[in-house]
């Protein structure tokens, strides 16, 4: 059960905080089982010696506890809801690698562009230049920041070994921070049903161990990979199924800003041109205004 | 210009022979059983000279009874439906592992998991809840009707229309492939270009119109028509948790209307409220449909609470616990269910703060809810509990529904939400709570207010074999989707690559559903034995299980007129304090009552509209005009019929009346 046996340091609390609740909320459930089929056997019409009280209907105190009860246990998670949707808030850059260290000072996460087609994964990795299909590869203990959009429907990227999903939807960017703490492949898929092929929109997770090993790959995918330009992205992006994984090395630099902006045709004006200095295809980070959300033009 | 006009174009649109989708087995095995079965049931009511009573009796109906029992109908028969597509997606998924991609293209699985959803809510749970609040209503508050009787008839004929839309898409045309909520982009007219969106679009904005009418008529029943005496804190709990379901339907559905006209124009008329190019937001959409389709949830539950209530203190023997405070609970559910729609989009990138405000004032819910759980609880404590089949659904509610709970407070915590969205865990919390409390309920409702209806018991063997079967069911059905969930495992998958570890729950998911499915076949046995076995079964007091409201105070089944006098109501469990007083019926002195009369206009005006709709789904434009037209002239003729009511006659009353007088007396 990969969600209550994650690899990622971000999973690995939501996980925590699954357990937390459903033991808060067994407080209440057990005895409430349990007191129904006592109360359900005692009173049986057949039981002659239990008491009867047929005009028993209001007692202040028992409602008291039965209205108190509830509310306690309700205050104690939501307390817990405040302060871990603050810390695990997917837009939130991480302070941890995982349960014993912290983020060391002056680390940059490794930043991961992802793109949803019809029915595939798109991933740009800016820093190096280079971008794959339905794979997907990160060093051990390098905090990640995803930054997702789609070609066209709502999917939802999820990587459940890593951490919590998140949407990606079209001439939107919403973000995602993470970090995975074991080497391994690990599956990623869109939780969010898009359509036909959305079955097999599939991809494979990398947590390599070192750095050199996440170097290597990087390598691999230069030496292998072809060109990702605007007219070859048109292609990728018509509706197919169970791609294979590929390779790209020569990415067209500001492909991925396009796709956001919805201006990969030539001639089209981008989002973020379209109506002043507001822009309306949103980065929202957290960083640079508050409210973030991917909401609102 | 004259040229261009295609005759043909304008008189099908875009229906062809290629719509009839014969290229599918499964659709043209289902055809050909459903069209055996329809023409052998059109053809044994054209044996038996039925359509001259059906049409006077039944479908021209206006009495309000007569409309529940349509309702319970068309809720049963479109249960079949919706279960034959969810078992259809059991053995699908419990089958295309790995290599094998079961029987079922992604084509037409989408479509089943749509219609599945979309049928659930609209045409199964709608209509069951409608029918018995329409059949109970007015009996319990001691009314002879609905304020609106002529309305009553028109939504039935208005929701049973959008069932019919959706059964005609299974065999011409196709359904929508994009979840029963239909989220754009997916069901733009870019992405989803066929009929399938049509089809839900037009079913769900004709069958609301009948939705919204039923709530404003019960709205207004419960307000203006209480039988002196009953003032707001003495009305019996199942009218109060209708009372604010209704109030819930007023407000919420226009919301659905609105948010489907708007998706309706992106498709027809190329507007842009929720494309993702020109200005068109997506977010739009999804907010504004779960600001109708959270309530929505409660619109569906509440009237099961109230079921619930009258279950266990009848069963109990046993004035119901902590009455004002399950009122109070009642109305904070209906005000807290506008203010929880975001835990359905948690993922959608809200920040923080949003997040947690709306994953709390969730879990708020559950606190009234946990104290309508503890009273049913101090009901049963000190009394005499009688096991007859409703309360055993009652208790298999109470176990079933606290877990449902858990898991959706556990779904409202945003963090644990993000690994849990749209997972099959997802999937197992609301059957959880809609099979667990919604069903239930209904079944213990059915059950215990069918000898009111028909006057005859149900056979309590068959009703029991049902219940365990259910119940068992359910638990294997839906306990390894949590596992899945918890898995990874995402909802609406037709296939799977993985191995066979998981395959193996989804193999006991399956077997569930079909222990489901005895428990559906012994429900109908039911009915079958109960009816073969009326006479034993038979209920001549009107009041067979001790009964505490005032349904029971009258015949089952009830005179057209509901009571000859209207009743006085002094305290809460009015009929009950009747018996404890020694309450004498009146024999003598009856007046003559006055009724409102049947009328063709709803079913007309319905049908009428089912062809709008179909017409709108192909493009056929000239139908549509034409049928427009129609519509609008039958609904302005209609208000020049002024032979709208008649008066039952003194000496009718005081003949039925007698009637039961030794109906009584023969019991005794």
């Amino acid at each position: 059960m990969v969600v209550m046996s994650p690899s990622g340091d971000v999973a690995m609390q939501q996980r925590d905080l699954i357990l937390w609740a459903t033991g808060l909320m067994l407080i209440v459930i057990v005895p409430v089982i349990i007191m129904t089929l006592m109360f359900a056997w005692r009173y049986r019409a057949s039981n002659r010696d239990a008491e009867y009280s047929p005009d028993w209907d209001h007692s202040t105190m028992l409602e008291l506890v039965i209205w108190a009860v509830p509310l306690l246990i309700i205050i104690a998670l939501g307390a817990i809801t405040w302060v871990s949707t603050h810390k695990l808030d997917p837009y939130r850059p991480l302070d941890r690698i995982d349960a014993s260290r912290p983020v060391p000072e002056g680390t940059e996460p490794l930043v991961v562009q992802v793109v949803s087609l019809e029915w595939k994964w798109l991933f740009f990795y800016p820093e190096q230049g280079i971008a794959t299909v339905n794979e997907l590869a990160a060093p051990v203990d390098r905090p990640i920041r995803f930054e997702i959009t789609s070609h066209s429907n709502m999917n939802s990227f999820y990587i459940p070994a890593l951490a919590g999903q998140i949407y990606s939807m079209a001439g939107m960017e919403t973000k995602l921070h993470g970090v995975i703490n074991e080497p391994g492949v690990y599956d990623g898929f869109s939780a969010n049903y898009s359509g036909a092929g959305f079955s097999h929109m599939r991809f494979h997770f990398h947590g390599l161990e070192t750095e050199a090993d996440f170097e290597d790959w990087v390598e691999k995918v230069r030496d292998d990979g072809g060109e990702l330009s605007r007219a070859s992205y048109k292609q990728l992006a018509e509706p197919s199924q169970k791609e294979p994984v590929r390779y790209y090395a020569d990415v067209d630099p500001g492909l991925y800003d396009a796709i956001l902006n919805r201006c990969v045709d030539p001639g089209t004006v981008c989002m973020k041109d379209m109506m002043d200095h507001h822009g309306s295809a949103h980065t929202n980070d957290h960083d640079e205004h508050h409210d973030h959300g991917s909401h609102g033009n | 210009m004259l040229e261009q006009l295609d005759l043909t174009q304008l008189i099908f649109g875009r229906l062809s022979w290629d719509a009839i989708p014969l290229h599918d087995p499964v659709i043209v095995a289902t055809f050909v059983v459903v069209a055996i079965g329809g023409a052998a049931l059109l053809g044994a009511l054209t044996y038996y000279r039925v359509w001259g009573y059906l049409w006077k009796e039944w479908f021209t109906s206006i009495d309000h009874k007569k409309i529940g029992i349509m309702y319970m109908v068309l809720g049963l028969v479109m249960l079949l439906r919706g279960f034959a597509d969810a078992i259809m997606m059991r053995i699908q998924q419990a089958w295309a592992f790995g290599d094998a991609t079961g029987y079922l293209p992604p084509d037409h699985y989408d479509q089943i998991f749509t219609a599945h959803g979309v049928i659930m809510i609209f045409f199964v749970a709608m209509p069951l809840i409608t029918g018995i609040m329409n059949y109970i209503i007015p009996l319990q508050i001691g009314a002879r009707d609905v304020a609106f009787p002529f309305l009553n008839n028109f939504s039935f004929w208005m929701t049973a229309s959008g069932a019919a839309l959706v059964m005609a898409s299974l065999f011409i045309g196709e359904f929508a492939k994009t979840g029963w909520l239909a989220y754009p982009p997916l069901s733009g007219i870019m992405e989803s270009p066929g009929v399938g969106v049509d089809y839900y679009l037009w079913a769900l904005q004709i069958a609301g119109v009948g939705t919204l009418l039923s709530g404003i008529n019960l709205l207004v029943t419960i307000v203006k028509m209480r039988a002196p005496g009953m003032n707001l804190m003495k009305m019996p709990v199942f009218t109060w948790t209708s009372l604010c379901t209704n109030v819930l339907i007023v407000a919420a559905f226009p919301v659905l209307t609105a948010v489907l006209g708007m998706l309706l124009l992106d498709r027809y008329l190329g507007t842009a409220f929720f494309t993702n190019d020109l200005g068109g937001n997506v977010m739009m959409y999804i907010n504004l449909i779960w600001i109708w389709g959270h309530p929505e949830v409660y619109i569906l539950i509440l009237p099961a609470f109230g079921i619930f209530s009258e279950v266990v203190s009848t069963y109990s023997g046993k004035r119901l616990f902590g009455y004002a405070s399950m009122v109070y609970a009642t109305v904070v559910i209906t005000v807290l269910s506008y203010m929880v729609w975001l835990h359905h989009f948690f993922t959608m990138g809200s920040g923080a703060s949003v997040n947690s405000f709306f994953g709390i004032t969730t879990m708020i819910i559950s606190i009234p809810t946990g104290a309508k759980i503890f009273n049913w609880l101090f009901t049963m404590y000190r009394g005499r509990i009688r096991f007859e089949v409703p309360m055993l659904w009652t208790i298999g509610f109470i176990i079933t529904f606290v877990i449902g709970g858990m898991t959706g407070v556990l779904l409202a915590v945003p963090p644990a939400d993000f690994v849990l969205h749209n997972s099959l865990f997802l999937v197992a919390h609301f059957h959880n709570v809609i099979i667990g409390g919604v069903l239930f309920g209904l079944f213990a409702g059915i059950t215990y207010w069918y000898p009111k209806a028909f006057g005859y018991k149900l056979d309590p063997f068959w009703g029991k074999m049902s219940f365990w079967f259910w119940t068992i069911g359910f638990y294997f059905a839906f306990m390894p989707l949590y596992v899945l969930g918890l898995m990874g495992v995402t909802r609406r998958m037709s296939q799977f690559e993985e191995d066979a570890a998981m395959q193996f729950w989804f193999q006991v998911a399956a077997f569930g559903a079909f222990l489901i499915a005895l428990g559906i076949l012994f429900f109908i046995v039911q009915l079958v034995v109960s009816h073969r076995r009326r006479d034993q079964l038979r209920d001549t007091t009107g009041d067979p299980w001790d009964g505490r409201t005032l349904e029971w105070a009258t015949s089952s089944p009830p005179p057209q007129y509901n009571f000859a006098f209207t009743p006085r109501v002094h305290d809460l469990d009015a009929w009950w304090q009747m018996k404890q007083h020694k309450y004498r019926r009146p024999e003598q002195g009856f007046k003559a009552i006055h009724m409102p009369k049947n009328t063709a206009a709803g079913i007309i005006l319905a049908g009428i509209s089912t062809v709008l709709g179909f017409a709108l789904v192909w493009h056929m434009w000239l139908l549509a005009g034409v049928s427009f037209a129609a519509l609008l002239a039958v609904a302005i003729g209609h208000t020049f019929n002024y032979d709208r009511d008649y008066h039952i006659p003194a000496e009718e009353v005081e003949r039925v009346e007698a009637e039961r007088t030794r109906m009584l007396a023969s019991h005794v």
